[in-house]
């Protein structure tokens, strides 16, 4: 795997995702606080963009009329038919043995390190001062 | 059909109110009569459809068979069984009075006692439920120590969604009484038995029972009744079964995309519906090829779910054809034994009172 630049740190900020194109594929990039994590933009289910989906928590219940909620954001919808997956690992709720999204490495890296590669960067412009997230795919 | 088997579905017909009157307590014993009640019908089962009794099993003007002596004639003896389940389908269910529905349960109930199960040990019973929940609770409570009544049941159209919680005082006496809760095709006649109004025909209502088991089974798993109820068991009477597969497929789809509104439902429907929800074999909607049969019973992915049951004397065969044709040879003593043991924990322990 090739790793790849696809923005400048700030672009992304904490809750916010964006769709990149790399080695051929279309890759959705979150911020979950601060750490980032990368899956490939198709819902294994039939090819939803799961960029177009809503973020949202997990939803646990003991017994009925108790809800558990937790992880806040951390839960990407497919647009299509709102099957849940996991932003940090790609699994479904459901079926998460089975049913998963490809997840991608994704990290943050510093533009001086950038500029001696061997870094696919050729998309954005790798500056010295800023930090930039960093994709393998 | 072996002699091993195990009938789970007979109904004992109540030939009118005056057979309860000795069942009843004073007050209901003169109020009935004073008010003129002497019959109460179900639209639900037209005494005169051919469907309702068959023809050979009528008696005089067509009556149903309402003896144990005519029970025994028509089918235990004649086919031969180890235990039959009596479902009483006396329609409790349609007084509006929950007073009037819980007396007419208990004649009913008692009636079954003292002129079937005291007459024959092979016979064994559901409760009927009147439909007052407390009154039901009351009725299964007074009757659970006879440990002949393996069940009890209610009707797949009632007042209130059967997986509501003002239902779970019920399912909880029930799953600590080792009983399941049997849930036969009918109507109270409180709601129109489809979602889009009034029937004007027989055959447009008696299809739409279907629907009546679809919205309990969904109300059951949805309101998280078989997590708050392990143990509880459920069996669809009379429900026709092969819509079940398309049905569970729907259900389970579904789930997956609105999962969160019902948290506790944390695993896929279609398993959990085929852990605790078990089917009588007649009516069997199905076309008699084998080999259709044998692609729908894949579909419902279990071999354990279906019950043997002659349904009588409803009309679903003629003469001694017991067995639906083209339901596999080799799944029969499951059917007939194995899965109604499994289910019943009544059965298991063997003994009468």
């Amino acid at each position: 795997m090739t790793r790849h630049v696809v923005a400048p740190v700030a672009e992304i900020p904490p809750g916010a995702r964006r769709v990149v194109e790399a080695a051929g594929k279309r890759i959705v990039v979150f911020n979950l606080e601060g750490d980032f994590f990368a899956l490939l933009d198709r819902c294994p289910h039939q090819g939803g963009a799961l960029s177009g989906g809503i973020q949202c928590g997990l939803t646990l219940s003991d017994e009925p009329g108790w809800y558990h909620f937790s992880r806040a954001g951390e839960f990407i919808r497919c647009p299509w038919h709102q099957w849940e997956f996991d932003i940090r690992t790609g699994k479904s709720w459901f079926d998460p043995r089975r049913i998963k999204v490809r997840p991608f490495p994704a990290g943050v890296a510093a533009g001086a390190e950038l500029v001696e590669g061997p870094y696919q960067a050729e998309t954005v412009p790798v500056r010295v001062e800023e930090s930039y997230v960093v994709i393998e795919a | 059909m072996t002699t091993a088997a195990i009938d789970c579905d007979l109904h004992p017909g109540v030939p009118g109110i005056a057979a309860l009157m000795p069942y009843m307590d004073e007050y209901w014993r003169h109020t009935l009569v004073e008010r003129g009640i002497q019959v109460l019908e179900s639209a639900s089962y037209p005494p005169n459809a051919p469907s309702s009794v068959r023809g050979d099993w009528r008696g005089a003007n067509g009556a149903a068979p309402s003896t144990v002596g005519q029970l025994q004639t028509q089918a235990l003896d004649r086919w031969g069984a180890s235990i039959g389940i009596l479902n009483p389908l006396f329609p409790v269910q349609l007084p509006f009075s929950r007073d009037m529905s819980a007396a007419m349960a208990r004649a009913v109930n008692d009636w079954v006692r003292a002129e079937w199960l005291d007459r024959d040990d092979r016979l064994r019973a559901a409760i009927l439920l009147p439909n007052g929940i407390e009154e039901a609770l009351a009725e299964i409570e007074r009757l659970a120590p006879d440990r002949r009544f393996v069940q009890a049941m209610v009707l797949c159209m009632g007042e209130v969604p059967l997986g509501r919680r003002e239902w779970w005082p019920v399912h909880a006496a029930l799953e600590k009484a080792g009983l399941p809760l049997a849930i036969h095709a009918g109507s109270a006649w409180r709601h129109p038995p489809t979602s889009v109004g009034w029937p004007s025909w027989h055959v447009e209502e008696y299809v739409s029972n279907a629907y009546g088991f679809q919205a309990s089974l969904a109300s059951l798993l949805t309101e998280g009744v078989f997590g708050k109820f392990p143990g509880l068991k459920v069996v669809l009477v009379e429900s026709g079964v092969t819509w079940l597969p398309a049905f569970l497929w729907r259900l389970t789809k579904s789930w997956k995309g609105v999962r969160f509104e019902v948290p506790w439902v944390d695993r896929p429907p279609a398993e959990i519906i085929r852990d605790h929800v078990r089917l009588t074999v007649r009516p069997f909607d199905a076309p008699e090829d084998a080999d259709t049969i044998a692609r729908l019973l894949d579909h419902m992915r279990s071999d354990e779910m279906l019950l043997w049951a002659t349904d009588w004397p409803h009309a679903h065969f003629e003469g001694d054809a017991t067995v639906p044709q083209g339901l596999p040879a080799g799944l029969l003593p499951k059917i007939m034994v194995d899965n109604p043991l499994a289910t019943y924990a009544r059965l298991r322990e063997g003994g009468t009172t």
